[in-house]
């Protein structure tokens, strides 16, 4: 089966070279990708989850905004009643990881992320989700 | 043909006996005597048509290039703080970072501003916030350049205001807008009104420098962004000298007079680590905007002619992994603008793949610059590797491909570039150039055809999050909605509605100029939000249609 995911820029920044590379990456690896563009907001993100049925998402953060925009995504998936797994990219602190990974992020990649690295962490959050595990 | 060619070395002779010097020991460490340029004297020299050898016949023979460092984090004050640090550090010129809220033309108090607020660069809601970013900061003395692009009308008239109050004349001032609007469509994605309104907005600020400011630099054709979101050298300076082209057109169409205005048009590229097509990339750029200024666009003063670039080193090639390394890569990418020829530089600091620079991290990248500058030689001899087969060679060859990529948009815009360049936005075109080649480097990168060191090659030892990087907390976002809401508290709201209805009829009216409504609303502490909501009442708003 072909898995969905959505990969999704959210909060103002219009830096999209990371989002793309990923989104195509993900397609070469034989995922379905949806990207629904720039500029959108937690509340975006989620019904697009909703909507479009995605087995997870990948978020590109870049403006050191993920401690605020990201818990937002997750409670908003959360009100929709999905356990979509999330996994953030992008301009992460070491320091932030742990808290992503606590608030229920399923994996989070840095800069210099292989695409190996890329399409197994994608691969593991959805296997892992699919398995009841947490995320 | 001859007789005139021979003339070059007497010409640029001239010109440079003409020059200011600054007092230098031209000779090698050996003692060996320096000549301010080497070469045959029919050849090309800096400072003579066609300038691929540099716009000025002295070059660092009478100043080096400025070290503009680029800052802007937290509120007004914290960033007034790290200008003040940069000035005494000896860096010569400010260079303001604001933050995204700021970019995108919304207020911190706007919601789809939470956790944004000063993380990226200063946070700036109105006049009050420009009075704390430039205290006792001498406006008539240095020179202040502010990357910004929507709301670029907005940061001028409050940097025009500012000074205006502390008795410095609009025509005293001197710096950079960044105000291109063009390559936020095709790379950086910070748009707010549609491609036309904006580029409307550009022609105004274009026609209220050349009238107001002369010493003002009203646009700074970028093509830093379109390198960083992935292009090649050969795309970044064709699509940037395209912009150019259509900046051109769009002042001339709004009455002006190419010399009015060209002179001041100033230019912004990456500095990336392919160190021989990077020289050849700038020598090209300065080749080839000659030649159009004056055979396309029938300039007759040699100032507009003459290509004059800021550059940075590659953001978006420093690495998290073994991030000291860094400091190598960006010495040599510094060494590349300086061959080049570069008017002003800014050094990225070794932690930028991680965060905003610490203080110290950020001094090393200035550090680097005056390293080059005092201690290596290299502002001595200008444009020293002209006459290399090779970088000649190069120089031609990303000339001939730009030169295809105009014709490509000439023929979109059915003879203008302007056009041509709306277009081939609308398409998305330059998007999916861009994207294309920002996924081959990743596909090369994957295969091992390109080596990133630390990062697919010698990848033990990483010691990244050792390293102490700059940390924003939420105070910064608390104080400054503080803030807002104190300045929102002691204006007059009658004074602030009358000004923005002023500015929304102006918007309206596509024959005025935009910027003296715009300084008035300023004056009133009207908020970069309320001016960018009045004029998009007028414009619309953009929205990209998604492609990966």
């Amino acid at each position: 089966m072909t898995h969905r995911v959505l990969v999704a820029k959210v909060g103002l920044d219009g830096h999209d070279r990371g989002v793309k590379v990923v989104g195509r990456i993900l397609r070469d690896a034989g995922f379905e990708v949806i990207y629904t563009g720039l500029q959108q907001t937690p509340e975006m993100v989620a019904a697009a989850a909703r909507d479009e049925d995605v087995d997870a998402i990948g978020l590109s953060m870049l403006s050191g905004a993920h401690m605020t925009l990201v818990p937002r995504v997750l409670d908003r998936l959360r009100e929709y009643g999905l356990d979509t797994p999330v996994v953030v990219g992008g301009i992460i602190p070491g320091a932030d990881i742990p808290k992503l990974e606590a608030l229920g992020v399923a994996g989070v990649l840095t800069p210099g992320a292989s695409v190996d690295e890329i399409v197994a962490a994608v691969q593991g959050a959805i296997a892992r989700s699919s398995a009841g595990q947490p995320t | 043909m001859t007789v005139t060619n021979r003339a070059n070395r007497a010409r640029w002779d001239e010109a440079f006996e003409a020059s200011t010097l600054r007092d230098v020991d031209a000779e090698t460490m050996s003692g060996i005597p320096l000549d301010a340029v080497y070469g045959p004297d029919d050849g090309e020299f800096p400072g003579l048509f066609p300038y691929t050898r540099g716009p000025y016949a002295s070059m660092y023979r009478s100043k080096p290039w400025t070290m503009r460092m680029f800052a802007g984090f937290g509120t007004a004050e914290d960033t007034n703080a790290r200008f003040k640090e940069i000035l005494r550090a000896g860096g010569d010129g400010l260079s303001t970072a604001f933050d995204l809220p700021t970019l995108m033309g919304l207020d911190s108090d706007d919601p789809r501003s939470a956790g944004e607020v000063g993380r990226e660069g200063v946070a700036v809601d109105s006049l009050a916030d420009f009075e704390d970013l430039f205290r006792d900061i001498e406006l008539g003395r240095v020179t202040t350049s502010m990357t910004i692009n929507s709301p670029a009308s907005v940061a001028l008239a409050m940097y025009v205001v500012v000074a205006e109050s502390r008795g410095v004349a609009r025509h005293q001032l001197g710096g950079t807008l960044q105000n291109d609007i063009l390559k936020e469509y095709q790379a950086q994605k910070e748009f707010v009104f549609p491609p036309r309104p904006s580029v409307r907005l550009v022609a105004d600020v274009i026609s209220f420098c050349a009238a107001e400011m002369p010493r003002w630099h009203p646009v700074s054709v970028s093509g830093y962004h379109i390198r960083e979101a992935g292009s090649t050298a050969v795309q970044e300076l064709a699509f940037t000298l395209a912009n150019g082209f259509a900046y051109v057109e769009a002042a001339r169409r709004a009455g002006l007079e190419v010399d009015e205005f060209a002179p001041r048009l100033s230019f912004f590229f990456n500095a990336h680590s392919d160190f021989f097509e990077e020289i050849a990339k700038y020598r090209a750029a300065r080749r080839i905007w000659a030649r159009w200024l004056k055979d396309r666009y029938h300039a007759t003063d040699p100032r507009s002619h003459r290509l004059r670039f800021h550059a940075q080193t590659a953001g978006v090639s420093l690495t998290a992994q073994q991030p000291e390394v860094n400091i190598a890569r960006v010495a040599i990418q510094a060494l590349s603008a300086a061959l080049g020829g570069t008017q002003s530089l800014h050094t990225d600091s070794f932690d930028e793949a991680m965060a905003l620079p610490t203080e110290k991290a950020a001094r090393i990248a200035l550090r680097t610059q005056q390293v080059l500058v005092d201690e290596t030689g290299v502002a001595l001899v200008a444009d020293p590797l002209g006459g290399s087969y090779y970088v000649e060679a190069l120089t031609d060859e990303i000339e001939q491909r730009a030169e295809d990529v105009f014709a490509k948009l000439d023929e979109w815009g059915k003879g203008s570039i302007l056009e041509g360049v709306f277009a081939a936005i609308d398409a998305n075109w330059f998007q999916n150039e861009i994207a294309d080649a920002a996924y081959r480097f990743q596909q090369k990168l994957t295969a091992g055809r390109r080596i990133v060191v630390g990062t697919n090659r010698y990848t033990e030892s990483d010691d990244g999050d050792e390293i102490p990087i700059l940390s924003i907390g939420p105070e910064v976002e608390e104080t400054q909605l503080k803030r807002l809401s104190e300045v929102k508290a002691h204006r007059s709201s009658d004074a602030v509605a009358e000004s923005l209805a002023a500015l929304r009829r102006a918007a309206a009216e596509p024959s005025v100029n935009l910027m003296p409504p715009i300084i008035e609303a300023v004056k009133t502490y009207a908020t970069v939000g309320e001016i960018m909501a009045a004029m998009g009442d007028a414009f619309g708003h953009h929205v990209e249609t998604p492609a990966l």
